[in-house]
């Protein structure tokens, strides 16, 4: 079975259509990237998976369930981190996933191992205020494991970030990877991101899926690398910060 | 796995929001330091006035009879290097009145007088004194009464018998009073709408909001979090502003503890709920302050904080004493000042209640977590 389906799902906003009929389905364990210029839909579409928007219509399983009738079993076995949240400057690291661990009814021994894998051990006393963005990011990852998530949503995680502080990030993951217990659903525009991380990767645009697969079948033609599809496709580059190379 | 009770979201929830209070040194300042400040500005400037201070302006072309009156009983000193003469009239019922006299041409009387730094001129001829002052002025006529009496008897007190005058000093009817109760009511406003509706609102508009609904999260621990840990501060903050009024103006409350603390309940409820109704939908703070400001702003200046609303038109009285930041302020009054007890306050805490609720029901039901 598919841990999680996407099926049919459409989302407008006033004058946008953010989201236009998009399918796709993952089994559990997979890294999937949704690789996606602004704008193309990659934010609206995680946050109906996290039941945190309604679709207009379509519908969405985990593990076969639909928010709809089974929100508080869901929100246990997600972790997510949004695209911008700012957690309180006013709080220490620690206090801040005490605080969200509470929500779960966990306790310091998953604080540690969270803390540990995400590498925050000398951060703990320090004021989410003075962190670095690096440092934020991590933060966010670690609130988003604190419940050993079964799913995990990450919206561009490591946008705005130093290529240091984005290997870092990467490199947690990968070891996440390793233990094989967590699916990862993953939005970026970074295509290295999507390459070194992902299973299998969408490529997204205007609320439409143009490619879904894993990166050699999504190569197999002409293009050198994702963003040389994404030009070849749409006659534009993923994002901005390419075209300066 | 083993269950500890620090583990509880209702206890991290209210232990978070207190932190984060106590860690923005402006709270501390605006909540207990602020009003304190204001009680010491205003309880000084209107309370201990035990001796009155005015200024004449002499002018005339020649010695005088005048002259020699004022040299006789004042005393001569250097005052912005002119000479002025100080004569003070002793009287222990209403405070020494001070006279400060100083001679000056026609064109720099008026300048004075324009720049208040004279109350009023006094001119002779004729054998007479001639006051020059305006009418509307209530000190310059009181100057002129006091003047005239005592030019005419410059020997004898300006209040003869002093059993004809009792003083008012009774604990309840000096301006700090006034003011005391008045702050406490309007730190309670401003703490609610800021503390809560701010906090609702930057929230949302971090998304903050939304990551924590992502959790397993009851919504309604969050906001009990919030208004609880609000009540406590303001407990708090009322006290030690009573305290303070009690250590240096001898404030007591003469009414019912218990209703107090009832319309304390009351007033929190009303203000949490007008704070969540208007945090309730949007994300921008610079609505939010809108807001805050377009609620807070009229009642600052209408429920007489500050000064009797009875010097607001007739007509408008009767709405002004509905406002609830006025019925909040005249309970809480009349329990300090007039002994009030659970009867008289039962009425406005039962509104208080009742808009509370209202805005809050109406506040959650439109409210956006995202
Ligand atoms: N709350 C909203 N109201 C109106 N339009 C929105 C809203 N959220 C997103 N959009 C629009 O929907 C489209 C997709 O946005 P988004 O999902 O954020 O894209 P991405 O995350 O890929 O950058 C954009 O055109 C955006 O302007
Ligand atoms: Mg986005």
């Amino acid at each position: 079975m598919h841990q999680l389906e996407v099926k049919n799902i459409v989302k407008s906003f006033k004058d946008v259509q953010a989201v236009r009929d998009v399918s796709f389905s993952i089994p559990q364990g997979k890294f999937l990237a949704l690789l996606g210029p602004n704008g193309a839909g990659k934010t609206t579409l995680v946050e109906m998976m996290e039941g945190l928007r309604k679709p207009d219509s379509g519908e969405i399983l985990i593990n076969g369930k639909s928010w709809l009738k089974h929100e508080k079993e869901l929100r246990k076995i997600i972790g997510l981190s949004l695209q911008e949240t700012r957690f309180t400057e006013k709080l220490t690291v620690r206090e801040t996933l005490r605080l969200f661990a509470s929500f779960f009814g966990l306790g310091n021994e998953r604080m540690d191992e969270v803390i540990d894998l995400t590498d925050l051990g000398d951060k703990q006393k320090a004021m989410v205020g003075t962190l670095s963005g690096g440092q934020r990011q991590r933060l966010a990852l670690a609130v988003a494991l604190l419940n050993s998530p079964e799913i995990l949503f990450l919206d561009e995680p490591t946008t705005g970030l130093d290529p240091h502080a984005r290997l870092d990030l990467w490199n947690i993951l990968n070891a996440l990877k390793q233990q094989g217990n967590t699916t990862l659903i993953l939005t970026t525009h970074y295509m290295e991101e999507a390459e070194t991380l992902c299973d299998e990767i969408i490529i997204l645009d205007n609320g439409k899926i143009l490619r879904q697969g894993v990166l050699k079948e999504l190569l197999d033609g002409h293009a050198k690398n994702l963003d040389e599809l994404f030009i070849q496709l749409t006659g534009r580059h993923l994002h901005e910060e390419t075209l300066d190379k | 796995m083993k269950k500890h009770w620090t583990n509880n979201q209702l206890y991290q929830l209210i232990l978070t929001q207190f932190l984060e209070t106590i860690r923005e040194p402006s709270v501390l300042f605006w909540g207990i330091g602020f009003p304190i400040l204001i009680s010491i500005g205003l309880g000084l400037a209107f309370t201990q006035s035990s001796g009155t201070q005015f200024h004449v302006n002499i002018v005339e072309n020649h010695a005088t009879a005048l002259d020699s009156l004022i040299i006789h009983y004042g005393t001569k000193t250097m005052h912005d290097k002119s000479v002025v003469y100080t004569w003070t009239v002793a009287d222990s019922t209403l405070g020494n009145t001070k006279f400060i006299f100083k001679n000056s041409t026609w064109n720099n009387a008026i300048v004075a007088l324009k720049r208040g730094e004279a109350d009023l001129i006094l001119t002779y001829s004729g054998g007479k004194p001639c006051y020059h002052f305006d009418p509307h002025d209530a000190q310059a006529q009181l100057l002129y009464l006091k003047l005239s009496h005592l030019l005419q008897h410059p020997t004898v007190k300006a209040i003869e018998a002093e059993g004809h005058v009792t003083p008012l000093t009774l604990k309840g009817v000096r301006y700090i009073d006034f003011l005391i109760p008045g702050l406490i009511a309007l730190g309670i406003l401003n703490s609610l709408m800021w503390g809560i509706s701010y906090s609702i609102i930057e929230r949302r508009s971090q998304k903050l909001l939304r990551r924590m609904i992502a959790t397993p999260m009851r919504k309604s621990n969050f906001l009990i979090a919030l208004i609880l840990v609000r009540f406590v501060m303001n407990m708090v903050e009322a006290g030690v502003l009573f305290f303070f009024a009690w250590l240096f103006f001898s404030t007591t409350i003469q009414g019912n503890i218990g209703a107090l603390f009832l319309l304390f309940v009351a007033g929190n409820v009303a203000f949490s709920g007008i704070a969540v109704l208007i945090s309730s939908h949007t994300e921008k703070t610079e609505i939010g302050t809108g807001w805050i400001n377009a609620i807070t702003m009229p009642m600052m200046i209408l429920s007489g904080i500050f000064f009797s609303y009875h010097n607001f038109p007739e007509w408008s009285i009767g709405f002004i004493k509905l406002l609830p930041l006025t019925l909040l302020t005249d309970g809480i009054r009349s329990i300090f000042n007039e002994g009030a007890g659970l009867m008289q306050v039962a009425f406005p805490s039962l509104l208080l209640l009742a808009l509370g609720v209202i805005c809050f029901i109406m506040g959650l039901k439109r409210f956006r977590w995202f």
